[in-house]
């Protein structure tokens, strides 16, 4: 690879289209004869619909039809099946029945010629409701009885009760986390057209593939007449990798009604029917001799979860294989609550487990009075202890001493509140991050074409991570074009199948496809070159170079490879290639990181900010400093959003949720993001994941920040806090 | 949203008659509060009428010293204007702190005295809410009632508090609301326009029917006198007060002359301290008295189940105001 394309700091190349408004989203597609749907919500949390009058609704201006569970078409459930990849979180189809089992599940759909009267009419429906008293949180449904445990992701390794109970230092303490809320700024939305039997769908969704198969499958049709496109999603954190309720009312309604049916997910709605990161309880238990060295680690972890659809937080995925020890059980359980289903939200499993695992870290390093860093480093390992497997490239020590030294935490001062800024007393605390690096099988299309450009398609997606540029910079490092040259095309599952852009695992998935496709592309082109009667005739492949747009013989001429298309009188000189998802089984596949953040406590006014942060990550070569760096400074202010602000508010009676909107639902603005955050990138290619040494870097950057805060918390104000969100109350002296 | 019938007016006089043709009928300027509540039909106006084009978009400086703002001056007008800026510090950082960029662009000076409560279960009508339905019941008493609730001024009936910084700067310096409806003209003094939600919380102003605001006309500053708002929150923007406060302290040496506080984020309608600033008037500026102060103002307050906290942080923004412009 050459230095100037790969690992340089890239633009995005879709930027000026987003920022002019010609990139056009799943509701900005207008088929003739659209017709907007608005959904009726209901707005009890559990109950049956007793009635539901339409009437007075469907004499409003512009109303064609109002669907609910009387009148809705039979379909069919999703198999829900990842590897046919047609999975779901929410098995359950709208309108299946008459039971509601949350606050803000579809209890109709109103379907007007405007967006406006549809909204207007949705108003006119009216439900009634035998009501049954919900369940409206995590803590009410563990009264109720047992967690049902998860067995497929529990692990057990050594005794650790025994090690525990004999251990020298202790901490046995319980974390909490809330219920959080995706909030992508793109509402969910889809465009459903069908024309004779095929079906064009424009959905906001991480998974142009999974979309048509989950709708194939819903419908009962063959994928094949399903055109699922995405080309712009406004972000989805997660929760547009699965096909969610609104998708399949709008697209049955087209179908009914023999027109294009577009609906919008009202933002009140997306804290309701389009999945949210769950609530946890996680007990950990460490055990540590006398020198810090840990002996065991017992985690158990439970979620809410919903009455239709069981979705397992992995809390423990990451406590399992972080640290070295013999010892270690980790065990996930469920239990139901009356709100909508959740499902994966940035780093799923170890964003919310390493708030544990990492406070309860800091916790025993004072237990045992170690520094933080310190307790950390002595417990390192290069095995993964849950695979017995050696890392296949490990920089975690690194990162503990390049972000150490950035952020001078040899400064630090370990009594509470010992360090100060005028009114404001300083914490510093730090934490590791830690994320599995995967891959999906993946297919790609690459072609050179005879305008002089190449084009490059995969039905893969860019979310907003800058996915379309490292494709761009990948094909342009193989076919010696500039990136102007390079058009890309993804989010359309008529393009060769590619991965979800979920998991981190977008990139190390489809990069190198692109980049096989792309040689195949070149290699083509050097065929028809060396062909008889061509311009290369005599020369061997070998000695044929691509760059700046031109083809070169070793130490001869040099043509515009578009001159070798034209003589063959052919559009383009193409590729396709296909890469495995598969690792193999002699590693264990990681990305690592630290984070060292410095938070500011002023107690005279009860203000807390973060100041400061520090994060360096390790996770295989860099494509994009620009973008990876914006992956990660992005996922510092979702994480420090996830440490101070973020949290689903239900209320405790009705279950209805009371902060679904912009305004109640803190997220982390501007001017709570700190002005000095540094992103270490290491950039050590991991060859043995992939060709090109790539894995992810979307959600590592979440992982540990919560804890990192939380300990600077702590090491501020002496407040050891263990339930997210970290609010201002909990820091004031009684 | 319900369908209305709408009307532009050129002068208040056409904007009060059109308005005064029925029983449903609301002012239209920034619309940045109307838009919203009638989109999630917790308003239902009938007829809307547009004051915008009535002029009553200047500020002036009178011959007496007090400002005179039009109705329509934009929140961002004001909070630049070079007055404002140099004369009422204290408004203009309030203004800054509120809302957003865009917003603040939108919303204008009558708009922002009649904006209404930020109460979740007002906001959602299938909860009872005696403020929108009255006699339905408070579900925020015994719900979730944490961040955008009262500890001052509260009753059974309705606990939420007012959300606007603009209204807290303006009460802590004094003045009317000047207003004109069908009977003419009148001034209502500002911390009199603002209701205390009592048995109707529905009751929130004290307009007559049909009456449109045409100013807000504030005192002359005090002389000497200097100012500091300050806006406690969870997150640095775009957040309701937790607690805010507007003081304004004038000083003769180390004893302080004159005192005006008020308070945000904390009363149900723009707070005004005049006991606390009884106490501090003729005193020294001394930590002693600023927490005496801070007491007395938190003397009666019921904080919720869930805001307990705003007591103490009322009191600690308070202290630190009061500390900031003594300093």
């Amino acid at each position: 690879m050459s230095n100037d394309i790969i690992g340089a700091a890239k633009p995005r190349i879709d930027g000026p289209d987003k920022l002019s408004g010609r990139a056009r989203y799943a509701a900005d597609h207008y088929p003739a004869n659209l017709t907007y749907a608005y959904g009726v919500f209901s707005n009890i949390a559990s109950g049956k619909i007793a009635s539901i009058d339409v009437e007075k609704a469907k004499k409003q201006p512009g109303v064609i039809e109002i669907f609910h569970h009387d009148n809705f078409p039979k379909l069919h459930r999703s198999p829900s099946n990842f590897a046919q990849q047609n999975k779901v979180d929410e098995a359950r189809l709208p309108f299946e029945d008459n039971n509601v089992y949350y606050g803000g599940q579809f209890v109709a759909l109103v379907v007007a010629d405007t967006f406006e009267n549809a909204r207007d009419a949705a108003h006119f429906v009216d439900v009634t409701y035998q009501e049954s008293k919900p369940v409206t949180s995590l803590t009410a449904a563990l009264k109720n009885g047992d967690p049902k445990q998860a067995k497929s992701s529990r692990h057990t390794r050594g005794d650790a009760d025994s090690a525990f109970a004999s251990a020298a230092h202790q901490v046995d303490v319980t974390y909490t986390t809330p219920v959080e809320t995706h909030n992508p700024m793109e509402m969910h939305a889809t465009t459903a057209d069908w024309n004779n039997g095929n079906l064009t769908f424009y959905e906001a969704s991480q998974g142009v593939v999974f979309a048509k198969n989950t709708i194939a499958a819903v419908f009962g049709i063959n994928p094949a007449r399903i055109d699922a496109r995405a080309p712009y999603i406004g972000s989805g954190f997660g929760s547009k990798l699965w096909i969610w309720p609104h998708a399949v009312a709008a697209t049955a309604a087209s179908r009914e009604l023999g027109r294009p049916v577009q609906l919008v997910v009202p933002r009140a709605q997306m804290f309701t029917t389009t999945g949210h990161r769950p609530a946890t309880h996680q007990n950990l238990k460490l055990g540590a001799d006398a020198n810090g060295k840990l002996q065991a680690i017992v985690h158990d972890s439970v979620n809410s979860t919903s009455f239709v659809g069981n979705y397992v937080e992995t809390c423990g995925s990451v406590t399992k294989s972080l640290y070295d020890c013999s010892n270690v059980r980790v065990t996930h359980a469920t239990a139901q609550v009356n709100q909508g289903t959740p499902t994966s939200m940035r780093a799923p499993g170890a964003a919310p487990g390493l708030f544990a695992l990492e406070s309860a870290i800091d916790e025993l390093a004072e237990k045992i009075g170690m520094d933080p860093l310190a307790l950390r480093k002595a417990n390192y390992t290069e095995t993964d202890g849950s695979k017995s497997l050696p890392f296949s490239s490990i920089h975690l020590m690194e990162c503990y001493e390049k972000g150490a030294k950035e952020f001078g935490w040899d400064k630090r001062t370990p009594e509470i509140g010992s360090m100060k800024n005028g009114t404001e007393i300083l914490g510093w605390g730090m934490a590791a991050c830690n994320w599995e690096a995967l891959k999906r099988d993946c297919n790609a299309r690459v072609a050179l074409r005879a305008d002089g450009t190449a084009f490059v398609s995969c039905a893969t997606q860019d979310i907003g991570t800058g996915t379309y540029t490292i494709v761009a910079q990948t094909a342009a490092d193989v076919l010696g074009l500039p990136l102007d040259k390079i058009h890309v095309e993804l989010g359309d599952s008529a393009y060769p199948s590619g991965p979800l852009s979920g998991g981190s695992w977008a990139s190390a998935s489809a990069l190198p496809a692109i980049h096989a496709a792309a040689k195949k592309a070149a290699d083509q082109l050097k065929g028809y070159a060396v062909e008889e009667d061509a311009v290369f005739a005599d020369a061997k492949t070998d000695d044929l170079s691509l760059a700046d747009g031109k083809l070169s013989l070793k130490g001869g001429q040099s043509v515009d490879f578009v001159q070798i298309l034209q003589k063959r009188k052919v559009a383009e000189a193409f590729g396709e290639a296909y890469t495995t998802g598969a690792t193999g089984d002699e590693y264990s596949f990681r990305s690592f990181g630290a984070h060292f953040v410095e938070i500011g406590w002023d107690p005279g006014i009860s203000r807390l900010r973060v100041n400061r942060v520090v994060s360096a990550i390790d996770c295989g070569q860099i494509v994009n400093t620009k973008t990876a760096s914006n992956q990660v400074e992005g996922a510092i202010a979702m994480g420090i959003g996830m440490a101070l602000f973020e949290q689903t508010e239900y209320d405790h009676r009705s279950g209805m949720p009371v902060n679904n909107n912009y305004a109640e639902y803190l997220v982390p603005t501007h001017a709570d993001y700190p002005e000095d955050v540094n992103v270490l990138l290491l950039d050590y290619p991991d060859y043995k994941f992939n060709d090109l040494g790539i894995r992810g870097i979307g959600e590592i950057g979440i992982t540990g920040m919560a804890a990192a805060v939380a300990n600077a918390v702590y090491h501020a104000t002496g407040k050891r806090v263990r339930d997210l969100p970290i609010r201002i109350e909990d820091l004031m002296s009684a | 949203m319900r369908d209305f019938s709408y009307m532009q007016a050129d002068s208040v006089g056409a904007a009060v008659a059109s308005h005064a043709k029925g029983a449903d009928s609301a002012y239209i300027s920034g619309g940045t509060t109307l838009l919203d509540l009638a989109k999630l039909e917790v308003m239902r106006p009938g007829h809307v009428v547009d004051v915008r084009k009535t002029g009553y978009d200047t500020v002036e400086q009178l011959d007496d010293g007090r400002l005179r703002i039009g109705t329509n001056v934009t929140n961002t007008d004001l909070a630049y204007h070079p007055i404002v800026k140099e004369h009422y510090t204290v408004l203009s950082d309030a203004l800054l702190s509120g809302a957003s960029t865009s917003i603040r662009n939108k919303a204008t000076t009558g708009g922002n005295v009649m904006q209404r409560a930020r109460c979740a279960y007002f906001r959602d009508t299938a909860a009872p809410c005696n403020k929108r339905e009255p006699g339905s019941g408070c579900s925020a008493i015994g719900g979730h009632a944490r961040s955008v609730f009262a500890v001052l001024g509260t009753s059974e009936h309705c606990v939420v508090a007012h959300p606007s910084d603009m209204c807290v700067a303006m009460a802590a310096i004094g003045g009317v609301v000047n207003v004109e409806g069908p009977n003419g003209k009148r001034d209502i003094d500002f911390l009199d326009f603002h209701l205390l939600p009592g048995d109707t919380p529905h009751l929130e102003h004290a307009l007559e029917a049909d009456e449109m605001i045409t100013h807000v006309t504030l005192n002359a500053p005090i002389k000497g006198g200097k100012s500091h708002y300050l806006k406690l929150r969870d997150r640095a923007s775009y957040q309701f007060a937790l607690a805010s406060s507007a003081v304004i302290v004038a000083m003769d040496g180390d004893v302080v002359r004159d005192a005006r506080i008020a308070m945000g984020g904390v009363g149900t309608k723009p707070w005004r301290a005049a006991e606390a600033e009884k106490s501090l008037t003729g005193k020294p500026a001394t930590e002693e008295n600023f927490a005496k102060a801070a007491d007395i103002l938190f003397a009666n307050a019921k904080p919720t189940d869930d805001n307990a906290f705003k007591v103490p942080l009322g009191k600690q923004a308070v202290v630190r105001s009061l500390q900031t412009v003594t300093a």
